[in-house]
């Protein structure tokens, strides 16, 4: 077990920076998810701390060494891999002791390991058969299983997941949350889906073009997202955005999203966004969440206004609505039994005590 | 009555598009199966001559009675054959050639091939396309410049190489090496590269990546480059008939023509039966390995 550091890595491949400069702590024991879209540099980071590539500037440390030049297997790391990367011709058992093997461990312990590790990913039944005798969940979990005998310093994951169908991938997330909980070794996980990242991490590192956007725990993300990106990639349906601007109107500070819509800001809000010069460009930021059916009695900062819906998702236990909103489509979550219909106008509240404001230009959360 | 609509209305169309689709494929199986039997024909033709040539005595051979049938059958052909020292002599020179070039073959393009396919470095891309290229050189271009460049090393170094079967051990690895690395780059490059990633991680070598994940993992591979290697060795005929001339010194395809061959008299029978002989160790290994041949072991490897 061991922390992971990294200072200003920079990866170049030619030309491109591939990863411009990140600095990450991550703790002991802990679980940390680098998520973004493709490209987003988020594999390289991982396959650097892994030392499958070569660092172009920069610092990597596990438990306070710095291992820029140390080759992987003295790096004392378990990586599972996407395609799950098990060895075709060696039986589960085999694969899992492997690395143990290689280090020429005593023929007791590893066996020991072997079935405490199997018995953990509920797979004892697989040990002696081969990767091409399994499906797909079998197989990630026989490569969680050859990662964990090594009882490694750190965990890395790379997108385990992609490779499986929906359902599985819900229960496979809660069995890597699980295998956590009992061998608290510190995980360094790759995902390009926010519904995994939120699910599983400690704290979420949203990387963007090379670059981290924002590190936070999920919650801190979904709630102060640092810039759009952030605010747009978490959080499904995303957050909407609609162009506006403020206003002062009768000495209070309004927000304004068309010539006829205009928002009083509550008390807290039109605080925070005094000082935000009157002429800026900026965006609305709602979640679908805070866009419901409007009640009788509305609460403080929550205003009503009218819309006609182009579509409506009946979901179950809720119903999304999508309307447009001065050229922008905005999606809303309502109660199934709201009467929202497609094609028909219905009165909604938005709940601007979760509003974020951003600079339409830098694309910053104000 | 609606729903008897859909079905009469249905049924029909789907019924012509199977058909189309099945017709097209039983003309592909005709077409196939015809092409296979003259093939089949083309290529069988030659060995079944050769049989029954081969249980006819000179006699029958020389009379004028029909070729593709044996009247008086015997094996005297090959008991001859068989018990002759020389010929004996002729089948252990290419045993001994054809083992040994094998062995030097795998020993050098298996690491070759892991080595240019996976360890990226500088002008790795360039050599594999290089190590291709020197197998296209034909070696009719090339006996010349060898038989001087051997005789020039015997008169220097006082170690003869013309006219012994061991210069062959030097001569076949030029056209095996190239063609078996050439195979096992394709057949590592298909190894996915997370394999030996993983080895790596799990604190493998690559030496013991080559030895323990990518030697198992593309036998198949392996195995189609020792029948390669092992055919060409075998079979080989132009170089040794150049470099080697003592009977003592030949391997089987030149022994069988220079000594079943005397001035203008063919011993058609021998000749024969010698071929056939030669050519059963080949087919006795193509037999046996075939199965591994088509194998494949990648899979389950990962996803697919």
């Amino acid at each position: 077990m061991a922390d992971v550091t990294l200072r200003k890595v920079i990866k170049r491949y030619d030309e491109v920076e591939a990863v411009r400069g990140i600095d990450l702590d991550i703790a002991d024991h802990e679980f940390v998810v680098l998520v973004g879209p493709s490209g987003c540099g988020k594999s390289t980071t991982l396959r650097m701390i892994a030392g499958l590539e070569d660092i172009s500037d920069g610092d990597i440390m596990i438990g306070g060494d710095v291992v820029n030049d140390v080759p992987p297997k003295d790096r004392d790391i378990a990586m599972v891999f996407q395609n799950y990367a098990l060895y075709p011709h060696m039986t589960v058992a085999e694969n899992m002791s492997f690395g143990l093997r290689l280090k020429r461990y005593p023929k007791a312990e590893i066996k020991s390991r072997v079935d405490e590790a199997a018995r953990m990913l509920d797979i004892v039944e697989l040990v002696d058969r081969k990767p091409k005798q399994l499906s797909g969940g079998q197989r990630q979990r026989v490569a969680m299983g050859r990662a964990i005998v090594r009882n490694p310093k750190v965990f890395l994951f790379d997108e385990p997941l992609s490779n499986l169908d929906a359902k599985l991938r819900v229960q496979m997330r809660i069995e890597i949350k699980k295998v956590h909980q009992k061998v608290r070794t510190t995980t360094v996980y790759v995902t390009h889906d926010q519904v995994e990242a939120m699910t599983l991490a400690d704290r979420v590192v949203v990387m963007n073009h090379g670059r981290i956007e924002q590190i936070g725990t999920p919650n801190e993300l979904y709630h102060k997202p640092a810039t759009k990106f952030v605010a747009s990639f978490i959080g499904s349906p995303a957050m909407n955005f609609i162009p506006c601007r403020l206003e002062d109107l009768a000495g209070k500070l309004h927000v304004r999203l068309t010539d006829r819509t205009t928002f009083p800001l509550p008390p807290a809000r039109a605080a925070r966004y005094q000082g935000v010069p009157r002429s800026d460009k900026l965006l609305l930021g709602l979640r679908p969440e805070h866009i419901t059916e409007a009640r009788p009695h509305l609460a403080p900062g929550v205003e009503a206004f009218d819309a006609v819906l182009d579509v409506t998702e009946p979901m179950g236990m809720e119903t999304l609505i999508y309307f447009t909103l001065e050229g922008s489509q905005v999606c809303g979550r309502v109660n199934p039994n709201a009467g929202a219909q497609d094609g028909a106008p219905l009165r909604l509240a938005v709940d601007l005590n979760n509003m974020h404001l951003l600079n339409e230009v830098t694309g910053v959360v104000l | 009555m609606a729903s008897t609509v859909v079905i009469d209305k249905g049924a029909p169309t789907r019924k012509v598009k199977y058909g189309s689709m099945s017709r097209d494929r039983a003309w592909a199986l005709r077409w196939s199966y015809f092409f296979l039997i003259v093939f089949a024909i083309f290529s069988l033709v030659p060995p079944l001559y050769m049989l029954i040539t081969s249980l006819k005595s000179s006699a029958e051979i020389s009379a004028a009675t029909n070729p593709w049938w044996v009247f008086h059958p015997t094996l005297s052909n090959y008991i001859e054959l068989l018990t002759s020292n020389q010929f004996l002599t002729f089948f252990w020179n290419s045993a001994w050639v054809s083992i040994v070039v094998v062995t030097i073959t795998m020993l050098i393009s298996v690491p070759a091939a892991f080595a240019l396919s996976r360890m990226r470095f500088w002008g790795s891309a360039t050599l594999a396309t290089g190590v291709f290229l020197t197998y296209l050189i034909p070696d009719t271009l090339l006996f010349l410049p060898l038989f001087k460049m051997f005789a020039a090393f015997g008169d220097w170094t006082g170690i003869p190489l013309i006219n012994r079967w061991y210069v062959l051990l030097i001569v076949y690895p030029t056209l095996t090496v190239p063609f078996c690395t050439w195979i096992m780059i394709g057949y590592f490059a298909s190894i996915p590269k997370e394999l030996d990633e993983a080895a790596i991680i799990d604190g493998a070598s690559w030496f013991q990546t080559l030895t323990r994940i990518f030697i198992p993992v593309a036998m198949p591979g392996l195995i189609a480059a020792t029948i390669f290697a092992f055919t060409v060795s075998w079979a080989q005929f132009l170089y040794p008939l150049v470099f080697t001339t003592s009977t003592d010194q030949l391997v089987l395809p030149v022994g069988i023509i220079t000594t079943l061959i005397k001035g203008d008299v063919f011993n058609w029978g021998q000749i024969m039966t010698g071929a056939l002989l030669g050519a059963a160790p080949p087919l006795i290994i193509y037999a046996f390995l075939m199965d591994y041949y088509i194998a494949g072991l990648t899979a389950g490897a990962t996803k697919g």
